[in-house]
């Protein structure tokens, strides 16, 4: 086949094709070793790497969300709490009044009745003490009477003889 | 470098005033521009790097040329003003160099030299390893719990990245993707940094490599090889058995148009990088060279000419920055969709 009639970047030379051939086959040789994979593989890990710390990061998210959540619900539990033992508290205290209050009026009427028995008493001895004195003063003046009336014997027959049809009648 | 000559041209231009302009005459000895040879020259590969040329001076960087005799066996190593008696630069095969025989006839010795396309390769190897080694180290001195890197690692990982996921992963699919992947990566970013230089005027690139057939065919071999040498038993069957009626594989028809298909895949992709690339740099040259084209008709159509090539020119560069980024992204996306042909499933009957 004759090429000289064809022009020159269409006529196949074998020195070119050599030097192209060795040139490429070192080009490739390296960069096939130190340079593409190691770019291609970082990327690689680097996409994983992000992947992760996307999932990582979801997953953050989520657990805070659910934290928040359950600091609500101790704070509302709390809330409740605190509203039933504020409750339960002014319920015992009216409680406790209240019984201080009825034990202060039993005491009361405790110490009424107490008293009335002492006056009770106290007035009865003094009737009594009245009554023995009126009764003494009686005698002393019943006797004076009679000492008035006796002074003669014929009035003692008198008195004898009345207390004796006394008696007898009866 | 015809570009770059004629922006510090126009830019002189501009800057002189226009009566010095009338005053000097364009020379009618020259000898007619010759547009396509300009082009094709520029496009050809070449053993020197020519940076500029000056009053008849050239301004180039000589590059090694490597050759070994087919009639003596003897390795030469020489630059293309010292080269040794008995070879020469063939100007009837692109000034290639061929040897002469003592029986009169001419031959091609082998040639390795390294000539501009190769310097040009050389430059984006060690452009590729500094970029991606540095970025490695980046990487080796961070863990996954760092932050995603900026600048230009970022950026670097940005597009690894978009290539993996994007384009090789949704490609060939979860499963068998991952041993392809270094090699469809090295390859996107091997042409993309070649087609990037390529566009460079002057030296550490302008080289057109992906615009060469030979280049374009290697990537393409290896993407043969890499479609082919793993493709599973499923992969094979659909080529020689495929589930079409028994009379259209019993005389081998449909076998003849799948194993067809196997070889046009690769060579659709390695015409479709060329012939981009190399239209790409074409029109480039092409609207360089009417600026001097239109020098050549006198001063009023030179200014009018100028004017429009700048215009088409910052086009087009425009445009083959673009280019260069989408012919590497669709050569590396169709090699995985082929290698992904190359992994079917079974067929849910």
């Amino acid at each position: 086949m004759d090429f000289t009639q064809l022009p020159a970047i269409l006529t196949p030379d074998l020195g070119l094709l050599f030097w192209m051939l060795l040139a490429f086959l070192v080009v490739f040789g390296v960069l096939a070793k130190f340079g593409f994979p190691a770019i291609i593989n970082m990327v690689d890990e680097r996409n994983k790497f992000i992947d992760d710390s996307l999932r990582k990061a979801h997953e953050a998210q989520e657990r805070l969300a659910n934290i928040e959540k359950e600091g609500e619900s101790i704070l509302q539990e709390a809330r409740e709490k605190q509203a039933q033992i504020l409750k339960e508290a002014a319920e015992s205290r009216d409680a406790i009044v209240e019984q201080a209050q009825q034990k202060a009026r039993l005491e009361g009427a405790r110490l009424m009745e107490e008293a009335k028995i002492a006056i009770e008493q106290e007035k009865k001895a003094a009737i009594a003490d009245i009554r023995q004195q009126v009764a003494t003063l009686s005698v002393g003046i019943a006797e004076k009477v009679l000492r008035q009336n006796l002074r003669d014997d014929k009035s003692q027959m008198d008195l004898i003889d009345r207390m004796l049809d006394d008696s007898t009648v009866k | 470098m015809k570009r770059l000559k004629s922006l510090i041209i126009l830019i002189a231009l501009a800057l002189l005033p226009l009566s010095s302009l009338l005053a000097e005459e364009t020379p009618k000895t020259e000898e007619p521009l010759n547009i396509s040879e300009i082009v094709l020259e520029h496009l050809a590969d070449s053993y020197e790097w020519h940076i500029a040329s000056y009053e008849g001076k050239h301004i180039s960087i000589p590059l090694p040329i490597i050759i070994r005799s087919s009639h003596t066996g003897e390795w030469h190593f020489c630059t293309e003003h010292s080269l040794p008696a008995g070879f020469f630069f063939n100007p009837e095969a692109h000034g290639k160099i061929y040897e002469q025989l003592p029986d009169g006839t001419t031959e091609r010795p082998l040639d390795l030299s390294i000539t501009r396309n190769v310097m040009q390769i050389w430059i984006v190897v060690a452009l590729l390893l500094v970029v991606f080694l540095s970025c490695a180290r980046w990487y080796k001195k961070h863990d996954k719990t760092s932050n995603a890197p900026g600048g230009f690692v970022g950026a670097v990982e940005m597009l690894v990245m978009m290539i993996n996921d994007d384009v090789i992963k949704s490609s060939i699919g979860e499963k068998h993707y991952k041993p392809y992947a270094p090699y469809l990566l090295t390859v996107f970013f091997f042409i993309l940094f070649t087609n990037l230089l390529g566009l460079l005027p002057v030296f550490p690139g302008g080289s057109n490599v992906t615009g060469n057939i030979n280049i374009t065919f290697f990537f393409a071999l290896c993407t043969f090889l890499a479609i082919n040498l793993f493709g599973n038993k499923e992969y094979w069957k659909e080529i020689f058995w495929p589930e079409v009626p028994l009379f259209l594989k019993a005389i081998p028809l449909m076998p003849a148009i799948e194993l067809f298909g196997v070889f046009t895949k690769p060579f659709a992709l390695m015409i479709r990088l060329f012939a981009n690339m190399m239209a790409g740099h074409a029109m480039i040259l092409s609207f360089s060279c009417v600026i001097f084209l239109g020098w050549t008709m006198g001063v009023g159509l030179g200014i009018g000419l100028n004017l429009f090539s700048i215009l088409m020119l910052l086009f087009m560069n425009a445009l083959e920055l673009l280019v260069a980024f989408v012919q590497a992204y669709v050569f590396t996306m169709l090699s995985a969709v082929f290698i992904g042909l190359a992994h079917p499933e079974h067929h849910a009957e």
